[in-house]
């Protein structure tokens, strides 16, 4: 049973608090150090949170809940997030002007 | 005629007076899942009581088995809003674990294969409210729904009921667990649907 999705799926999540492109930003593990995107988690949830976990140690790097009094973000298990000025995409040259959002 | 109709109002009378207020009935059992399941082998499992760090109690599969067991029928109520009614379970009261345990703690921190948490009050785990749960609908606990054993504390909304119990750590203060560090009550009263911090 699949039980997790990509990270991408925290995109929503998350859009009411960055402005920038979050998923493509990089994150590194609090527990192990490793430095992925946040497309690179491995997402539990939505209910009752988004759990964003390690895709090398499987600890919580970032959680994400929705409650009536706003969105709850718990960073606790990263020690950085690096929004790159120059953000690599899978999608190529439609994301160049997203790139430029990123950075302005 | 008569008496269909009354069935039918005293029945729904009945279901009526047990959901608590938001919530919906579900014949299903949703998974809601914070991470990958765990798996942990009957005979690598094992539960402990602890109190400030200190194991006071500890016991292997086997000896768990051999702990006088209760059949429990109970309604359960998760934050997402279903209900389930009458859902039957085999498992060990926690007043057994805890019997002549001298502590002046007045919490629980339950904690899990996995990572997960959650706090609760020590008293809301006693007088026959709360189980260790290894068997539903006479199987056992199937590992999605927190086999091999999982607290069972019908009372508070289900994220209390942590899966793949691993032990319960008797605490002098009440530090919020996974899902109460997140925006979710503290406590998790269905009745006074205590769902989020405010409630
Ligand atoms: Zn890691």
């Amino acid at each position: 049973m699949t039980e997790h999705r990509d990270g991408n799926s925290l995109a929503g999540a998350l859009a009411d608090i960055f402005a920038a492109e979050i998923t493509s930003a990089q994150v590194q593990c609090r527990a192990c150090g490793l430095a992925t995107t946040l497309a690179q988690l491995l997402v539990y949830g939505p209910e009752p949170g988004y759990v964003g976990r390690c895709p090398g140690c499987a600890e919580h790097v970032l959680r994400v809940a929705k409650t009536p009094a706003g969105t709850w973000l718990d960073l606790g298990g990263s020690t950085s997030l690096l929004f790159s000025t120059m953000a690599p995409s899978p999608t190529g040259a439609a994301s160049s002007a997203r790139t430029g959002r990123v950075s302005s | 005629m008569v008496n269909v109709t009354r069935g039918f109002r005293s029945r729904r009378f009945a279901t009526d007076d047990r959901l608590p207020p938001g919530q919906y009935l579900t014949d299903g059992f949703p998974v809601l899942s914070a991470g990958p399941t765990p798996a942990v082998p009957q005979d690598e499992w094992s539960f402990m009581v602890r109190n400030g760090g200190q194991v006071l109690r500890s016991w292997a599969w086997d000896e768990f088995m051999a702990l006088d067991a209760q059949d429990i029928t109970v309604d359960i109520h998760c934050v997402t809003r279903w209900s389930r009614l009458d859902t039957t379970w085999r498992g060990v009261a926690v007043d057994d674990l805890l019997a002549d345990v001298d502590t002046a703690a007045e919490y629980v921190l339950a904690r899990s294969y996995g990572g997960y948490t959650t706090n609760l009050p020590l008293e809301d785990l006693l007088d026959g409210k709360a189980w260790i749960a290894y068997e539903h609908d006479g199987e056992d606990l199937p590992p999605e729904h927190g086999g091999p054993a999982r607290l069972l504390i019908p009372h508070l909304y289900l994220w209390k009921s942590a899966k793949w119990i691993k032990s319960l750590d008797l605490v002098e203060d009440d530090d919020p667990g996974f899902w109460e560090t997140l925006g979710y009550h503290d406590y998790g009263d269905p009745w006074r649907e205590q769902r989020y911090q405010g409630d």
